[in-house]
């Protein structure tokens, strides 16, 4: 007489007895697995998108610097920059150039930007997927832009972003410094920010002190700070679907409700009968509890699973509206394959254990009954 | 031997709906014999059943197994007693619908954890028995009255418990199925079983095999 052997035969009978009900408890699954994919795409997509955003923004400047002029951001003096690197701490400071260009025929925003190393000709540009697809271009084509004084300017198209960096890149546009200075109106000396790295990254928020007293018109954002945006837009936006998905969630509610308030008069004559021949309470009960693990594990890790699919091989379509929207055109991208297993938990607990708790609740109620009830 | 001392049922006491299901009942029931409770609907016979196997308490009095006072032990004990000692066909049989005999067979002892396959060897011993390994496999919603009678029988049997109480057991079934069900009663009784039946059918307690009838009436013995 074993332990083992007990589960072992508990569970065989458990598992004869869902296939005995087979209708209610694929109906039971189905609700569940529907539940689990639903809150779980949102989860993992949420997820997988701060991560993207987070590798992507490693790469960025530890800190930039603006100039405001009467609370707007204006142009940028280089001879601000040489301040800059005068200040302790600061490790490397130079220029940037970049700015929006609205574009009248797909009606968004594209983004200039200067890069610090650009290895194509003059006229020449790198564009995103996201342009390339809204203007149904693609390399050597041409693309035409209204400058800052009217003029038309001719720009070819180089190449386009790598699809993995679409998130941000969506809407970029890469061009040399003389085009962008050209289109944009920036005269020499100038500059639209300025970008900075520390030599400790302990110090930024003093070094960001030390620059506004140096150059009161200027305004330091730094990366840390833009990544816990980042993080909040998507924890806002994962937030925003899943009070849309309440209802869905109510209904799990509801049918974990109806499972708590009590058994079917079959159930109820089947706890009597078992008692009667001889099952203890507790053998009641570890039935209930493999019957509820058995529905609950299963619809779970079949949800998750759905749910990343769902989110990494298929990108999301059913949510992907909700929770992108980063830029203006909108990006299509596979996000890379990233689990937060805590979050995994969290939903785990709050889907599997109250069910178990609904499940076993009204099980042990009627497993402590007198068994002579089936006697009559 | 099981033996009753002063031994009273009460139901809803102290409520408008109070029923007095036994009154002082005090009986011996003496082993390898078969006893019949006999009597009308309502006299107390399944009440006394339930609490002789221990799947109720009574109000008030005493229950002794051999030498043992099983009256005021904690239900754990009581359980393990009702699945070692007793084995029970119930009136309506009370088979598990939806699975297999075989299965149904086996419920009792799953909590035991004996081995898988030699509880099956012991299931399929039993419905050997009763010539129904053919039926083995089969739901129990596909078999005859008389089967699932058998069937029942095995279960109670599974456990190879000393003593087995059976309520109205022919109450189901037709004169064929009746004397047919005393045989196998007679047989188990040569195999040294105790066997406790409640019944108001004739053929039980008329039968050559029933050493001792016990009267009821009202909760009472009577004879």
């Amino acid at each position: 007489m074993s332990r083992i052997e007990r589960q072992r035969n508990i569970i065989d009978f458990t598992l004869s007895s869902l296939l005995r009900r087979k209708r209610k408890t694929i109906a039971l699954i189905l609700v569940y697995v529907l539940i689990v994919f639903t809150l779980g795409s949102v989860l993992l997509f949420t997820q997988a998108m701060k991560k993207e955003a987070s590798l992507i923004l490693a790469g960025a400047p530890e800190m930039v610097v603006q100039r405001m002029t009467a609370g707007r951001q204006s142009l940028f003096p280089v001879g601000y920059i040489d301040k800059i690197r005068a200040i302790k701490g600061v490790g490397a400071a130079r220029g940037r150039l970049w700015g929006y260009y609205f574009d009248p025929r797909t009606r968004s925003n594209f983004t200039f930007l200067v890069p610090k190393v650009f290895e194509a000709k003059p006229s020449e540009i790198v564009v995103g997927r996201g342009i390339a697809r809204s203007l149904d271009t693609s390399e050597d084509d041409l693309l035409y832009f209204r400058a800052f004084d009217g003029t038309r300017t001719a720009l070819r198209i180089r190449g386009v972003f790598d699809h993995r960096s679409e998130l941000v890149a969506s809407d970029l546009i890469l061009i040399g410094e003389r085009d962008f200075r050209r289109l944009f109106g920036v005269p020499e000396g100038y500059s639209t920010d300025a970008v900075l790295e520390v030599k400790n990254s302990k110090e930024l928020g003093i070094i960001a002190f030390k620059i506004t007293q140096v150059l009161p018109d200027t305004r330091p954002i730094r990366r840390d700070l833009i990544l816990g945006t980042y993080e909040a837009v998507f924890n806002w936006r994962g937030g925003m679907a899943l009070v849309v998905l309440s209802g869905a969630v109510l209904a799990f509610v509801i049918l974990a409700w109806d499972k708590a308030t009590g058994l079917s008069a079959e159930e109820r004559r089947e706890i009597g009968i078992l008692k009667a021949i001889g099952w203890d309470t507790s053998d009641v009960l570890l039935m209930k509890f493999w019957e509820s693990a058995a529905i609950s594990i299963t619809s779970f890790f079949a949800g998750i699973l759905l749910a990343y699919a769902h989110v990494f091989l298929a990108s999301a379509p059913l949510f992907a509206a909700v929770l992108k929207g980063w830029s203006v055109l909108y990006p299509k991208f596979r996000p890379a394959p990233f689990i937060d297993f805590y979050d995994v938990a969290v939903l785990f607990f709050i889907t599997v254990v109250p069910y178990a708790a609904a499940t076993l609740v009204p099980s042990w109620r009627a497993a402590t009954l007198d068994p002579d009830e089936v006697m009559r | 031997m099981i033996a009753l001392n002063q031994l009273s049922k009460v139901f809803s006491a102290g409520r408008p709906n109070e029923f007095v299901a036994l009154e002082g009942v005090t009986l011996s029931i003496p082993a390898l014999a078969l006893t019949v409770l006999k009597g009308p609907s309502g006299s107390g016979k399944t009440t006394l059943l339930s609490i002789l196997g221990c799947m109720a308490r009574p109000t008030s009095g005493r229950i002794m197994i051999g030498d043992r006072e099983i009256t005021s032990l904690p239900e754990k004990f009581l359980t393990a007693i009702r699945r070692k000692t007793f084995g029970f066909i119930f009136q309506q049989h009370n088979l598990i619908g939806g699975i297999t005999a075989l299965e149904n067979i086996m419920l009792p002892a799953y909590p035991d954890g004996e081995k898988f396959s030699a509880l099956k060897a012991r299931a399929y011993g039993l419905l050997d028995l009763f010539n129904m390994t053919s039926k083995a496999k089969f739901n129990v919603g596909w078999l005859s009255g008389g089967e699932v009678q058998r069937v029942a029988i095995a279960r109670a049997l599974i456990n190879d418990p000393e003593i087995l109480i059976a309520d109205e057991p022919t109450a189901h079934l037709d004169s064929a199925l009746s004397y047919e069900f005393m045989e196998i009663m007679k047989g188990l009784k040569e195999k040294g079983k105790t066997i406790i039946m409640a019944s108001h059918d004739p053929i039980v307690y008329e039968s050559g095999i029933v050493d001792f009838v016990v009267a009821m009436r009202d909760g009472k013995v009577i004879r």
